[in-house]
This record gives C-alpha cells, structure tokens and sequence, in this order.
C-alpha cells in the first residue's frame, strides 16, 4: 500500500524494533513475504531505517545485502525518512497531453512540500492528477495543486 | 417514496469529487447506492437515478439534479451513444452493481462460469477457452488456452495462477475499473484458471498506486473465499516498479527478490513462480474466462477481427473530450475510437497524435486513422496495441520532448539486467537532448588524445545525431532481454517518422490532419 502520511518516526529504538518484531511475526508463514514485510514496516516507521535490516534479514534467512537490494530496487521504499510532505503528481504521457508539464513548471520553486514524479495514477482521462498518502486528486489546475499544496505544507 | 441515487465509487469517481456528491445527495434524503463506474469518465461523478444520467456534479450541482431542471442531465444512460456502440462482455455490470455485493453479483450472471468449468471438468475448460481464441490481453496476446494446456500438463506437487494486476502503462485502466468495480469476476476468473490447470493457489500482484483496488481485492478475496475453496486468492502489492509489469519480473517481487527480469527459458508455464508451472495472465483476460464458459467459447469467438477474438476494453485517454473505457470488438478502426467516440481533444485543437499502448508504444499521426484495431494490423504499421491505452495529443505536442521521455522512462525503470537498456537509454535522452538544442556535437578532449586514433576527430552535424539515435534504436530493439528495452524505440523512432519537423528535419510530405 502507499505509504501513510503520517510518519510515527518519534518511536524509540525499543518501540520501534518491537514493532518490527510483531511485523515479522505476523508474515511468519507467508512465502515471499519480503515485500509486504517491507510494506509494512513503511506503513508504521514512514521509511524503512537501515537500522531494522538486520533484523528482516536473520527472520527470512537472506543476508543484509540481499534485503539491502530489494529496498534499492523499488522506488516505493526508501531508508531515510521524509523531511517534507510528498505530493506525487504524475508526470505520464496521458497527463502530459493534459498540461501536467507546464503545471509542474509553476511549483518548481515550492520548498514547503516535495513534489515527486510518479507514473500513472490510472486516471487518464481526469488529469492532471497526484495522490497525496492514498487520497487522489484529479482535474488539477494551477488553484487547485496551490490548494493542495496549502493543504499539506 | 425515496430517491434513489447511484454514484461510483470507483478511484476515479472519488478523486473527481463522489464522495461529496454522494454525501449531497444523501442529505438531501436520498437513498444513496454506491456502485461501479460506466466508463463515462468525462461524465463523473455521474449520477444515475432511474437509468437517467446527470454530470458531471458538484455539490453545487445537487439541487437541481433533485428538482428535476439541471442543465446536466445526459438522458437515458443505457441510450448514451458512448454505452450503446460498445459490446460490453468484460463489463457487462459496469455502472449496475455494487462491487463488493455477493447478492448483486449472483444475481448478474456471477459464478455461472465457475459453475458450469466445474461441471464440465478441467479439460473440457481448458478446451473452451482455446475454442474462444482469447489471448493475453497485457501485451503480447499469447493465446490463453496454449499457456493453460501447458501448465495443465506439467507434472508438479504445486502450481499457482497469477494474475498481473501491474498495470503501468499510462491511459490505461481498465484492470483498475475491473477490480474496483467488479472483483469477484476476477476472482471467478482466476478460479477457473486453477481448476483448469490444477493449481491451488492464485496471487493478485497490484501496483502500490492503486490504493483503492487494492482494498477492493482484499475484501473481494475473503468474501468469496467459501466459493472458490479449495482454490485461494492473495492479493499482492507492488512497490512502484513499472518493469514488474514483466511476468519474469514480476515473480521475482512476488518472490521477495529485485524485480529483475529472468532469461526464457525455461517459461514461466513450466518454472514460474517458487520455480512451480504458473499462469500469468493479465486481468482483462482472466476477467473474460467468466464470460466465455458461461457462454461458450464459440460465442465468444465469433465476434473481432482476424486472428484477434473477441471484445478488447478499449481506453480512451490523454487530451480527448470523450474520455473512457469502451469495450467493443476488435477490428474498429483507430479514427473512429479517436474523432466520432472520443471526439476530438478536450482542448479542441487538432489532434495531432495518438500514442497506442502504453510507454512502449509508437505515436500515430492522424494519417494512421485507417488502421484497424488487431494485434496484426499494427504490428505491420510498426506499432502494437499493448493494453488497449489511447493518448491523444493535441497540436501543441512537442514530439522530440516526448521522444525523450519515452527514453528517460526506460532509464528510469529498467531492471540493470542488459546494457542496450540500462546505458542505452541514457545515451538516448544524451542524444535528443543534443538533438533538441540543435547543438551538434563538438569533439571532446578525451577524443582529442593521440591514443584514441580510432575516436572520430570531426564535430557531428544535427543529422548525424539522428542518425546516431536510430542506430541507437536498433540496437536496443534486438539486443534487449525484455520488452522495456525491446520497445522503447517504438515512441522514439515514430516520433522522428512521423514529425520529423519537431527534430529540426523537413516536414513529411503527404501527413495532412483529417
Ligand atoms: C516492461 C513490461 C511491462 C509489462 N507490464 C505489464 C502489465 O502491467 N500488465 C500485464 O498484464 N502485462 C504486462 N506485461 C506483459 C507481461 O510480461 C506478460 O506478457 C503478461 O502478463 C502475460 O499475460 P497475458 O498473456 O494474459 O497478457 C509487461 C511486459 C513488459 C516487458
Ligand atoms: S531490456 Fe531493460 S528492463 Fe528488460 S531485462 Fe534488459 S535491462 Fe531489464
């Protein structure tokens, strides 16, 4: 699932790795149970801290770098938290052909919030659109995605 | 007596504004019903009371829906010229069921499928959907019924049926609106598939960005669990990989690896996933395997075009006034999808190119209208149709900067398993970059060194560099492992084609817009 918003990073060390715990726990006797750990480590933590590897890596018998890998490789999950709230504004061809670009042109100088890239929201006859957490946004204008920004920052 | 209001509740409906026009209408004292989408997507949110369609609404818009005098009234939905040239087999309930309602599916002609593959046994489903002429309706268009007999006959402790619910390819989204709007024919479908085959176990692998299928399949698989049992379906969630849209890839996430693709062989019928015989099949064509085994196969063969059986969910997006998903036959020609069902651009401007399937497909100019809806027809016109994604481009369209997306993507979402892809695609948006200043390329310092007497010691001239890119193209298309590489060319090379003019080239002759 996209990650959440709200990012409970102020856990301490304990809290966090017994939240781990209780994740690896619960995809104990799944196959392949990687990427929904990773998830759902996500979903809690806001980001998957390097700090918690060596953990996923003893539960599932894989090394370090194997897990390493894995987390490098998806451009869901990352391992330092977010320092700004993410707006995701699809950048596709079919929001492209809606004016998406000369949008995003507009926001190049918001510091406040991150607008990231994203490909495909499945809404392409609706856009320009973005998601924010899990919520979408569709038929984006300049107001709109200013609206959105002041909503969020 | 209470009005009866329906409204969507599929991901596009809400992020349009659904949920408030619902919650309007609900104060109002209405009966509200939550149900699929038509497809109408300009429309949304579109109400629906008593077959009659208004939008699309705000809240605003409320009052007069209810008093009987909106200007946004659209008449008899089933009479709407969009709904009424389609052949909805895949979505003959969108717009009429709630999605997550076990009675409303029954009662539509759910689990008949199920029903009647059980009665007849595995071979004689097998032999069913073969008859139909289906074929995978991700990409490639193998047909079903070959990749069904060959997982059916391998001898294994396990099999598994997955279903590729990756869906990357921007304007399309008709595996969405299948799984928001009607999951539990996914699930018949799949059902179905592992009766056939003798597998057990079925994985739905979605994207991370659909968020609302994403619940809607979880919620679809434990209701129907009873049904389908012993068969089981899990659904799986991607991580924003587009390249695990590629089966290979794609059971390597499953597996809790990097999402890179595998060599072939060995298939992934005969060691796929957990190395076991698994089907992979898109969702459009699970989704259809209900419809034929309740009707027969013949039926369903005996509409399309060619070697293209059936009826293909057509989507209809980017710049178009019209935009939606429209289900109809194969063999309806490109034009009539774009100017009379799409009608034009939203922005009213000449349509200036339409990009067919997805990142990986070519760019047609409006002199390609002629081109009939197949597999075939346009693999002959350099083309594919992919996932059935149409994006309109008006005339505004900057064809060299789209060129270079169309390499910046796959640079961004190659796996690293092959160079023509991993550097290639690099070198590619390098060149166009070149090419789009206009710039040439001056010989640099390294080149310059005594010891590289083989380095070319002139400044490369604008047409040089184009010619540099097809040859770039060229090798991408036959040294990649996978389609992302293999494909890319496809927008890049049409794109030079067909609008020449936006690379700094003369313009092509005989290209009049219609
Ligand atoms: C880069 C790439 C992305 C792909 N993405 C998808 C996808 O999102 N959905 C899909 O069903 N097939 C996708 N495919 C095609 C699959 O590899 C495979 O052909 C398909 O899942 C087989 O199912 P089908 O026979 O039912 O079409 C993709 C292929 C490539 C090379
Ligand atoms: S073509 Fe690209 S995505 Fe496909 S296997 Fe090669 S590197 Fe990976």
């Amino acid at each position: 699932m996209a990650e959440n918003m709200t990012m409970t990073t102020n856990l301490t060390a304990s809290e966090r790795d017994a939240e781990v715990a209780r994740i690896l726990a619960a995809h104990a006797t799944r196959e392949g149970a990687l990427l929904p750990i990773l998830h759902d480590i996500q979903a809690v933590l806001g980001h998957v801290p390097e700090a918690v590897i060596p953990a996923i890596a003893h539960a599932l018998n894989v090394s370090r770098a194997e897990v390493h890998g894995v987390i490098s490789f998806y451009h869901d999950f990352h391992v330092e938290p977010h320092t700004r709230p993410v707006i995701k504004l699809c950048r596709s061809e079919s929001c492209q052909a809606r004016g998406v670009e000369v949008l995003a042109r507009a926001f190049e100088g918001e510091t406040r919030v991150s607008i990231e890239p994203i490909y495909c929201l499945g809404l392409c006859t609706v856009g320009p659109n973005a998601m924010v957490g899990n919520t979408l946004h569709a038929r984006l204008d300049t107001a709109k995605l200013s609206a959105l920004v002041e909503s969020v920052a | 007596m209470t009005v009866k209001v329906r409204i969507s509740d599929d991901a596009l409906a809400i992020a349009c504004g659904a949920d408030h026009v619902a919650a309007a209408f609900a104060a109002a004292g209405c009966t509200v019903e939550r149900v699929s989408s038509w497809g109408m997507q300009w429309l949304e949110p579109l109400a629906d009371i008593d077959g009659q369609g208004f939008g699309p609404l705000t809240v605003a818009d409320v009052p007069a829906v209810l008093a009987g005098n909106s200007p946004l009234a659209i008449g008899a939905i089933e009479h709407h010229p969009f709904i009424a040239r389609q052949q909805r087999f895949t979505f003959a309930r969108a717009g009429k069921t709630r999605p997550l309602s076990l009675d409303d599916y029954a009662a539509n002609g759910g689990w008949a499928g199920l029903a009647r593959a059980r009665e007849l046994g595995a071979e004689a489903t097998i032999a069913e959907v073969t008859q139909s002429g289906l074929r995978g309706r991700g990409g490639a268009g193998f047909p079903a019924g070959i990749k069904w007999t060959t997982v059916a006959r391998a001898p294994a402790d396990r099999k598994y049926i997955v279903c590729n619910a990756d869906e990357g390819d921007s304007a399309t989204f008709a595996d969405r609106m299948v799984m928001e709007g009607d999951p539990f024919m996914l699930i018949e479908g799949m059902a179905i598939a592992g009766h056939a085959v003798g597998a057990q176990v079925g994985y739905v692998y979605i994207r991370s960005e659909y968020p609302h299928a994403i619940a809607k399949m979880e919620a679809a698989a434990a209701l129907s669990a009873a049904i389908i049992a012993p068969f089981r379906v899990e659904v799986r969630v991607g991580a924003g990989a587009y390249v695990c849209g590629e089966e290979t890839s794609l059971l390597n996430s499953l597996e809790g690896k990097r999402g890179e693709v595998r060599a072939k062989p060995p298939l992934p019928a005969l060691e796929g996933l957990f190395g076991k015989p698994t089907v992979v099949n898109n969702v459009l064509t699970l989704a259809a395997v209900p419809w034929i085994m309740a009707h027969g196969g013949a039926a369903y063969a005996a509409v399309g075009f060619g070697r293209s059986r059936g009826t293909m969910p057509i989507q209809i997006a980017g710049n178009v006034r019209h935009g939606g998903l429209f289900e109809v036959g194969f063999g309806i020609t490109l034009g009539e999808l774009v100017m009379e069902i799409g009608g034009g651009t939203a922005s009213g401007r000449p349509v200036h190119a339409v990009q067919v399937g997805g990142p990986l497909g070519a760019y047609h100019p409006p002199s390609d209208f002629h081109l009939a809806f197949d597999y075939e027809t346009f693999a002959a016109a350099d083309g594919l149709i992919g996932h059935a994604g149409l994006s309109v481009f008006d005339d505004t369209a900057d064809m060299s900067a789209l060129a270079r997306f169309a390499m910046s993507f796959c640079a961004v979402e190659s796996c690293g398993k092959c160079t023509p892809c991993r550097i290639g695609s690099t070198r590619g948006v390098e060149v166009i970059d070149r090419i789009r200043a206009r710039s040439g390329r001056t010989v640099d310092r390294v080149e310059t060194l005594p010891q590289m007497h083989n380095a070319r010691k002139a400044a490369r001239t604008l047409g040089e560099d184009i010619a540099l890119l097809e040859d770039l193209c060229e090798t991408m298309k036959f040294g990649s492992l996978c389609a992302l590489g293999g494909f890319t060319p496809y927008p890049v090379l049409s794109a030079i084609k067909h609008f020449p003019q936006d690379f700094g080239l003369a313009a092509p002759e005989q290209e009049a817009a219609e």
